[in-house]
C-alpha cells in the first residue's frame, strides 16, 4: 500500500511501515498471527454476515407490505426469519464486537505485542469460517424453518435441512469459547507493567466479562445443538416426548446459553460505549469501579435469568418469580452503567462528532430496551406479549439496536487507529443520524403490533396489522440506506482518506500511543502504564478534583 | 370518577394500540402496563434531558482542553441503585401476584379441553359438545382451559383477554378466563408450529350466559340426531358428526348413483370395505386406498382409475366443499364390516369458520 502523501498538512503521519503492509502475499494474510490482522479478517467476515442477514431483513419486511402473500410462499418465509436470525446472532453479533475490536485493540490497551495465544486466535477464525460455512451449506439445501430457538419437537419433526445448521453452531461455539478463553489469559497475564485492574480500560473490563460467559455457556448450546441434531438423525428420545423426552427441558437447556449470550453481544458494546462516552467528553470515567465491576455483576446474573423466557410454557410459579427476581437485577447493573455513562458527560468537553450520535442512540436502545425487558420480566405482562412482535421489538432494540451502535461507534472511533485515515465526518453523522431513526421508526411500530396483539413469526397477519407493519417496512429502508451510506464513505476513506495521524484526539489510552496504523508489534518499546487510560489534563496542571 | 378512570384507561389503551378488554385478567395486566410506561416515559424523558442538556452546556469549545475530574460519592451510587430497583421490585411484586392469580383457576371454573394439532383447534365440553376451531362460552362465568397437543407445541393466545399458555405434547398444561364482554374473539397460536403457523385459526364466542345456556342445553338435547335430510344443510350449519354429514352429501351429490353402501358391485367400485383396502389400478400398481386416495379421485378420478373401470366419474373439484369431502371421506370410512365397533365419529361438529 504505497501511500502518495504520508504526511498530511497539520503534520500527521502515515507510517511507512505498519501492520498492513509488514508482509507480503495472499498467505502471510491467511496464515497471520498478528492479532491486528485477525481483527480484520473478523471484519471482513462479519461485515459479509451482517449484510447477508440484513438483506433477509428486507426481505421479510418486504414480505409483510401485505397481510397475504407479497413476494414469498409460508414456507419460504419461515426459512427466511429462521437464517435471519442464525445468520445474525451465531454469524455476526457473537463474533462482531470481541472479534474485531475485541482482537484489534485488548493488546493495544493492554500495553501487549499480541493475544496471549496467537495460534489459537488464528484458529479461532478458521473454526468461525467452517461452522459458517457448515451453516450456509444448510441453508442452501433446504434451509432451516424452526426459528432460531430451534424449539423441540417441531426442530426435530420438521423436514427442512435442520442438522446441519445445528452443526454449524455447534461448531460456532468453539471459535467462541477459544476467543473468549483467549482473552481471558491475556488480561491476566499480559498487562503492561503498572496496570493493576482498576487501571484498566473499561473495554476491556467489558470483554474480561464477556469472555467469562463465552467459556462457561457456549458448551450448553453445543450439547444441546448436538443432542437435537442426534434425536433427528438416529430418533433418539431425548427431547419428544412421543419418545419418552421431554421438550420443556430443551427449552431450560437452549436459554440457559441463550441467555447470556444476550450479554455476550450486549456486554462487549458497553465496552465500547464506556470508551466513546469518555473519549468523546474528554472527561475521566464518572464512577468507573462501578461501571467495570458491573460488568461482572451482568455476567454473573445473567447466568440465573434464562426463565424468563418461559413464564407460559407451563414451568412453576414459584420458577417465573424467582427468575423474574434475578433479571430485575440485570436492569439494575445496567442503569449504573446508564447514569454512570450520563454522569460522565457532566463538565466535560464533549466533541459533537459521528460517535456521539452512536452514543445517543445507544442510550436510547439500552435504556428503552433494557425498560422493555423490565416490563416483559414483570411476570403478568409478559403473558400478553410473549412471543409477540413487543418481544421482537424489546430484542431488536437490546440486541441489535445496541450492538449496532457499539459496532458502528467502534468501527469509526477507531477507524483512525485501524487504517491510520479519517473518514468524512459530515457522512458520518447524516448516516448515524439515518440509522438511529431509522431504527426506532422500524421498531417502534413492532412494540405497538406486540401491544395490538400480533404474534411473531406470522406469515400471515389479520388486516387490523396492516399499517403498523406498513410503517415497521418504511422505517427498515431509512435503516439499510443508513447503512449502505457507511459501506461506501467508509470504502473510499480506507484509501482517499485524511491522514489521522497517531493521537488525533489526544486520549490516553495506550492504544493511541503508538503510531496509526500501528506496526506489526504494536509498540515500539514496551509500553508501561503510570496514567489512568482516562487521563485528559496537561502534565503539571492543577487537577480539579469534583465529588458528587 | 369512574368515568374519569374509564376514560384515562380508555386513552391510554388506545394510544398504546391494545385490543379491547373483554376479560378479568385484562384490566389488571393493562394498569400495570400504564403503571410500568409511565414511569419509564418520565424517566428516561428526564434522563435524556439531561443528557442533551450536557451536549450544549459542556460541547467542545477547544480540542484537547482540560477537564476537571469527578467522581460519584458512594451516596450517588447507593440513589442510582436504589432508586430503579424499588421500582422494579414493586413492578416485579405486582406483576407475580397478578401472575399468581393467573396461574390459579378459581374452584367453580368450567373445564374445557383443549386439543391442539397443526393447525386446528379443538374444543371438547366433558359432557357436552365438542368441536373444531370455535370455543363457545358463556360471560361472567370462569372458563379453564385443560390443553395439550397432539405433534408441536402451539400456544393458546386471545389478544383481548390477555392471556397466553403453551400447549405442549405429552402433558396437559392449563390457564384460565373470565370473558367480560360477549362477542367473537380471534385466537392466535403464538409458538412457532410451521408452515401455516399464522392460520391456525379458532374464536372465542362469549354468549351472554343465558344465550349460552339455550345454547348448551340444544347441544345437549341432541339436535344433532334431528337434521333434517331435506339437503338444505351446508358445512355451515349442519350440527351433527361427520359421518350422518356424509351420507347426506354421498346422497344430495349423486355418489350412491354409482357407489353401493351395501357390497353389490354397480358402475364405480364399492364403498364397503374401501378404505385401506390393496386396489389394483389399472396401470397395474397396487395402492392403498387410504384418505389420501379417496380424496385425490373425487378431485382427479382420472389419475388413479381402478383395474376393471371406466373412466366415466365426473371430476368433484369445485363441487365439493373441504368439509363435505372429509364428511364423505368419514362416511366411507365407517363402511367397514372389520372394524369392531362402527361407531360413528363424535368430532368434529363443525361451526362456521372462516378461512382466508
Amino acid at each position: 500500500m504505497a501511500q502518495s502523501n504520508d504526511v498530511s498538512a497539520d503534520g500527521a503521519k502515515y507510517p511507512a511501515v505498519h501492520y498492513m503492509n509488514a508482509d507480503a502475499g495472499i498467505k502471510s494474510w491467511f496464515l497471520t498471527l498478528d492479532h491486528k490482522r485477525i481483527a480484520l479478517m473478523y471484519l471482513v467476515l462479519t461485515t459479509l454476515a451482517f449484510i447477508v442477514g440484513g438483506l433477509f431483513a428486507m426481505a421479510l419486511r418486504i414480505e409483510h407490505l401485505t397481510p397475504d402473500r407479497t413476494i414469498m410462499g409460508a414456507n419460504t418465509y419461515n426459512r427466511m426469519f429462521t437464517l435471519h436470525g442464525v445468520v445474525m446472532i451465531f454469524l455476526f453479533m457473537i463474533p462482531a464486537v470481541p472479534g474485531v475490536f475485541g482482537n484489534f485493540l485488548l493488546p493495544l490497551m493492554l500495553g501487549a505485542k499480541d493475544v496471549a495465544f496467537p495460534r489459537l486466535n488464528l484458529l479461532s477464525v478458521y473454526v468461525y469460517a467452517a461452522g459458517a460455512a457448515l451453516a450456509l451449506y444448510g441453508m442452501a439445501s433446504g434451509g432451516a424453518d424452526a426459528g432460531w430457538t430451534f424449539y423441540v419437537p417441531y426442530s426435530l419433526s420438521t423436514p427442512a435441512a435442520l442438522a446441519p445448521v445445528l452443526f454449524g453452531i455447534f461448531i460456532l461455539g468453539f471459535s467462541s469459547i477459544l476467543t473468549g478463553l483467549n482473552f481471558i489469559v491475556t488480561v491476566h497475564t499480559l498487562r503492561a507493567p503498572g496496570m493493576t485492574w482498576m487501571k484498566m480500560p473499561l473495554f476491556v473490563w467489558a470483554i474480561y466479562a464477556t469472555s467469562i460467559i463465552q467459556v462457561l455457556a457456549t458448551p450448553v448450546i453445543g450439547l444441546t445443538a448436538v443432542l437435537v441434531g442426534i434425536e433427528r438423525i438416529f430418533g433418539f428420545g431425548f427431547f419428544d416426548p412421543s419418545r419418552g423426552g421431554d421438550p420443556v427441558m430443551f427449552q431450560h437447556m437452549f436459554w440457559f446459553y441463550s441467555h447470556p449470550a444476550v450479554y455476550i453481544m450486549v456486554l462487549p458494546t458497553m465496552g465500547v460505549i464506556s470508551e466513546l462516552v469518555t473519549g468523546t467528553a474528554r472527561k475521566n470515567m464518572f464512577g468507573y469501579k462501578a461501571i467495570a465491576l458491573s460488568s461482572l455483576g451482568i455476567a454473573f446474573v445473567g447466568f440465573f435469568a434464562w426463565g424468563h423466557h418461559m413464564f407460559v410454557s407451563g414451568q412453576s410459579a414459584l420458577d417465573a418469580g424467582s427468575f423474574a427476581f434475578i433479571s430485575m437485577l440485570v436492569g439494575v447493573f445496567t442503569a449504573i452503567k446508564v447514569f454512570n455513562w450520563v454522569g460522565t458527560m457532566y463538565r466535560g468537553s464533549i466533541a459533537i462528532r459521528t460517535p456521539l450520535i452512536y452514543i445517543c442512540g445507544f442510550l436510547f436502545f439500552i435504556v428503552f430496551g433494557g425498560m422493555t425487558g423490565i416490563a416483559l420480566a414483570t411476570v403478568s405482562l409478559d403473558i400478553h406479549w410473549h412471543d409477540t412482535y413487543f418481544v421482537v421489538a424489546h430484542f431488536h432494540f437490546i440486541m441489535v439496536g445496541a450492538v449496532i451502535m457499539g459496532w458502528l461507534g467502534a468501527i469509526h472511533f477507531w477507524f483512525p487507529k485501524m487504517f491510520g485515515r479519517m473518514y468524512h465526518e459530515g457522512w458520518g453523522m447524516v448516516s448515524a443520524a439515518f440509522i438511529v431513526l431509522g431504527f426506532n421508526a422500524t421498531f417502534i411500530p413492532q412494540f405497538l403490533l406486540g401491544n395490538a396483539g400480533q404474534p411473531r413469526r406470522y406469515y400471515m397477519y389479520d388486516e387490523r396489522y396492516w399499517a403498523l407493519n406498513v410503517a415497521s417496512t418504511a422505517g427498515s429502508t431509512l435503516l439499510a440506506f443508513g447503512v449502505l451510506m457507511i459501506l461506501i464513505y467508509l470504502g473510499y476513506a480506507l484509501k482517499n482518506g485524511a491522514i489521522a495521524g497517531d493521537n488525533p484526539w489526544d486520549l490516553a489510552g495506550l492504544e493511541w500511543k503508538t503510531t496509526s496504523p500501528p506496526p506489526k508489534e504494536n509498540f515500539e518499546t514496551p509500553p508501561t502504564a503510570e496514567e489512568d487510560p482516562y487521563t485528559y489534563q496537561k502534565k503539571g496542571e492543577t487537577v480539579e478534583h469534583v465529588v458528587i | 370518577m369512574k368515568a374519569l378512570g374509564n376514560m384515562l384507561n380508555d386513552l391510554m389503551r388506545q394510544m398504546l394500540f391494545l385490543p379491547e378488554q373483554a376479560s378479568t385478567i385484562s384490566t389488571k395486566i393493562d394498569f400495570l402496563h400504564y403503571f410500568v410506561i409511565i414511569v419509564t416515559m418520565v424517566a428516561s424523558t428526564l434522563v435524556g434531558l439531561l443528557a442533551v442538556s450536557f451536549f450544549f452546556k459542556y460541547r467542545e469549545t477547544k480540542v484537547g482542553a482540560s477537564t476537571p475530574i469527578v467522581n460519584p460519592s458512594g451516596r450517588f451510587e447507593v440513589v442510582i441503585i436504589s432508586v430503579p430497583l424499588i421500582f422494579f421490585l414493586a413492578w416485579g411484586w405486582i406483576g407475580f401476584k397478578d401472575y399468581l392469580w393467573y396461574t390459579s383457576p378459581p374452584k367453580n371454573a368450567t373445564d374445557v379441553y383443549v386439543t391442539a394439532k397443526k393447525w386446528m383447534w379443538h374444543f371438547a365440553y366433558p359432557d357436552g359438545p365438542n368441536g373444531n376451531a370455535v370455543l363457545t362460552v358463556p360471560a361472567n362465568r370462569p372458563i379453564r382451559l385443560l390443553m395439550t397437543s397432539r405433534d408441536v407445541i402451539h400456544s393458546f393466545y386471545v389478544p383481548e383477554f390477555r392471556i397466553k399458555q403453551d400447549v405442549v405434547p405429552g402433558r396437559y398444561t392449563e390457564t384460565w378466563f373470565e370473558a367480560v364482554k360477549p362477542g367473537r374473539y380471534r385466537i392466535f397460536c403464538a409458538e412457532m408450529c410451521g408452515t401455516w403457523h399464522s392460520q391456525m385459526i379458532g374464536y372465542v364466542v362469549v354468549l351472554p350466559p343465558a344465550e349460552f345456556d339455550t345454547w348448551m342445553a340444544r347441544q345437549r338435547l341432541g339436535l344433532v340426531g334431528k337434521i333434517d335430510t331435506s339437503g338444505s344443510d351446508t358445512a355451515d350449519t349442519f350440527r351433527g358428526d361427520l359421518v350422518s354429514y356424509g351420507r347426506k352429501v354421498a346422497g344430495a351429490q349423486g355418489c350412491l348413483k354409482c357407489h353401493s353402501i351395501d357390497g353389490s358391485q354397480h358402475i364405480g367400485p364399492t364403498w364397503v370395505d374401501l378404505y385401506k383396502r390393496p386396489t389394483t389400478l389399472e396401470n397395474g400398481q397396487t395402492i392403498i386406498a387410504d384418505e389420501g386416495y379417496l380424496t385425490d379421485s373425487m378431485m382427479d378420478p382420472y389419475a388413479k382409475v381402478v383395474k376393471g373401470y371406466q373412466k366415466v366419474m365426473p371430476s368433484f373439484r369445485g363441487r365439493l366443499t373441504a368439509p363435505e369431502a372429509a364428511a364423505l371421506v368419514e362416511f366411507i370410512k365407517s363402511l367397514r364390516t372389520d372394524s369392531l365397533e362402527n361407531l360413528s365419529s363424535k368430532e368434529p361438529v363443525y361451526g362456521p369458520v372462516e378461512r382466508r
